[in-house]
């Protein structure tokens, strides 16, 4: 069967992956939130070790620490104050605590590296069904929203005078971005999935005329990267998460330059 | 039955009071302008009413099933964002293109819909939000300065542009300016702010009451040349509303 291949598993994590992640970067990216990512993704190191601590799942752990991390941030955001220094803190504090902890426990030693930066080569039947379980959970509820998310990421006060809460639509991203870090961080790994949400999106951005061609085409983006990534990796023998990453980069360099020329030669 | 009533209303923020003891009312149909010096809550008091704030005191009672057209002071669009005027009006709500392209036409950029919202001119960029105001049929439309960074003739023409609307549509508009001289001749009633109402009537009796014109009585030039007369009491907030006094 198809899906014993473990590269085939791999490659339908990533792209499965990719695509959640690239419609939901889109937001991260209008609405600046890209540290936002950070710290639940880091959460999400936290939430391996006590997944591994009180020996429950550990895509449970992920996505309950992630969650938390996502309402706390949520309830601070509304607070009003500035969010860069607290954010930092949370983001690194909740990564290092992570860190400590996982070294704690006591009997078998964990591989951190594939929670740091993804075990795509070793994805499980199950791992998949999260993945594309959780991408189509992301996908769903963006789909859903659409139009009340992008009023109120325009302008909060916009979406009050429509009678749409932008304070609801903000924490149904913020739960959405708890989501997609849990699915994830098998795939590129705690550290680098805030690229994986903003390099896609920025990729698309400098030809896109709509915000809903932004969003195809982030999507479209980040599942090439995935599978350039697995590609690079299996040829140069290289880590899957990052080399991911350096495809999205790659992509995003042609993007940006094409744009320019092009433009240049418009004008 | 009014359309928005505000009732009492007090707002702080950052522990300053903002505004006190606000009392408005919008009637279906009429031209109310609200102005006020800076820092007046003038602002305040229109994002209240759309409910993006809550008042600390008091109420602000909207007619279930109020459309309100909110046209804000500006709109930053985050250059990440791509937008053009089409996909704008569609926001929140699908509209039909041919009313967009009417909407866009009654607001006076016609032709515009394919274009980037950030490659419009900052007199182009508010007509479009006037447009998408209109587009959802507003039963009351709300303008927050919305002709700041228009030069004179192109806010003149702006609020020539606001009563034709509001023929068309026969809604409501609450309007907040400091170009009194413009706004005046529009306006059924003129409501003067400064934290709370100093007062307010038709244009002729606001800026004949002497709250008024201590609130703006130099330097505004215009129309309000006519009111020359210097008065040189202090401003305190303790004194009382004048209340249609234009007689004194």
């Amino acid at each position: 069967m198809m899906l014993d291949d473990f590269l085939v598993r791999a490659a339908l994590a990533g792209v499965g992956t990719a695509l959640a992640a690239g419609l939901l970067g889109c937001f991260v990216v209008w609405r600046r939130m890209a540290y936002f990512g950070d710290a639940t993704a880091h959460a999400a190191v936290l939430g391996v070790a006590l997944a591994l601590g009180f020996g429950t799942s550990i895509t449970l752990g992920v996505v309950i620490v992630a969650l938390a991390m996502a309402v706390l941030i949520h309830g601070l955001s509304g607070q009003g104050a500035s969010m860069d220094t607290l954010l930092g803190v949370l983001s690194h504090g909740a990564l290092a605590l992570g860190l400590v902890a996982v070294t704690m426990i006591p009997g078998q030693r964990i591989d951190l590296d594939a929670y740091l930066f993804g075990d795509v080569l070793s994805v499980t039947r199950y791992d998949l069904a999260v993945i594309w379980g959780g991408g189509a959970v992301v996908v769903g509820v963006l789909w859903w929203h659409w139009s009340a998310l992008l009023t109120a990421t325009l302008s909060p006060d916009l979406a009050y005078a429509a009678g749409i809460n932008p304070r609801r639509e903000q924490l149904v991203l913020t739960l959405l971005l708890a989501g997609v870090v849990a699915v994830a961080i098998k795939v590129v790994g705690a550290l680098l999935i805030t690229a994986l949400l903003i390099i896609p999106a920025a990729a698309a951005r400098s030809f896109a005329r709509t915000p809903e061609r932004m969003a195809i085409a982030a999507m479209a983006i980040g599942a090439l990267s995935a599978l350039g990534g697995l590609r690079a990796a299996v040829m140069f023998d290289t880590q899957v998460g990052p080399s991911i990453i350096c495809v999205a980069v790659a992509l995003f360099g042609v993007a940006t330059l094409g744009a320019k020329l092009n433009l240049n030669r418009a004008a | 039955m009014s359309l928005i009533v505000a009732q009492g209303v007090d707002f702080s923020h950052g522990g300053q009071r903002v505004l006190q003891g606000v009392n408005l009312a919008l009637e279906p149909g009429e031209i109310v302008t609200i102005v006020g010096p800076n820092g007046s809550g003038k602002s305040t008091l229109l994002r209240l009413l759309i409910g993006a704030l809550r008042p600390r005191k008091g109420k602000i009672i909207r007619q279930p099933g109020l459309r309100i057209g909110y046209v804000p002071q500006k709109l930053h669009i985050d250059p990440t964002l791509p937008m053009t005027v089409a996909r704008f009006l569609n926001l929140p709500h699908a509209v039909d293109p041919s009313d967009a392209a009417a909407a866009l036409k009654t607001a006076g950029v016609p032709g515009v819909a394919d274009q980037q919202m950030s490659q419009l001119s900052g007199g182009q960029f508010q007509r479009v939000l006037l447009a998408r105001a209109i587009l959802g049929r507003p039963d009351v439309l709300m303008l927050d300065e919305a002709t700041q960074g228009l030069d004179q003739p192109g806010s003149a023409s702006f609020y020539r542009q606001i009563e034709a609307v509001r023929r068309d549509l026969d809604c409501a508009v609450l309007m907040v300016s400091h170009e009194l001289h413009v706004v005046m001749s529009a306006s059924d009633r003129v409501i003067c702010l400064n934290g709370h109402v100093c007062c307010e009537g038709t244009p002729e009796v606001v800026s004949a009451a002497p709250a008024y014109r201590e609130l703006f009585g130099t330097g505004t030039g215009g129309a309000l040349a006519l009111y020359r007369h210097e008065h040189d009491h202090g401003h305190d907030h303790n004194h009382d509303h004048h209340h249609h006094e234009a007689a004194e």
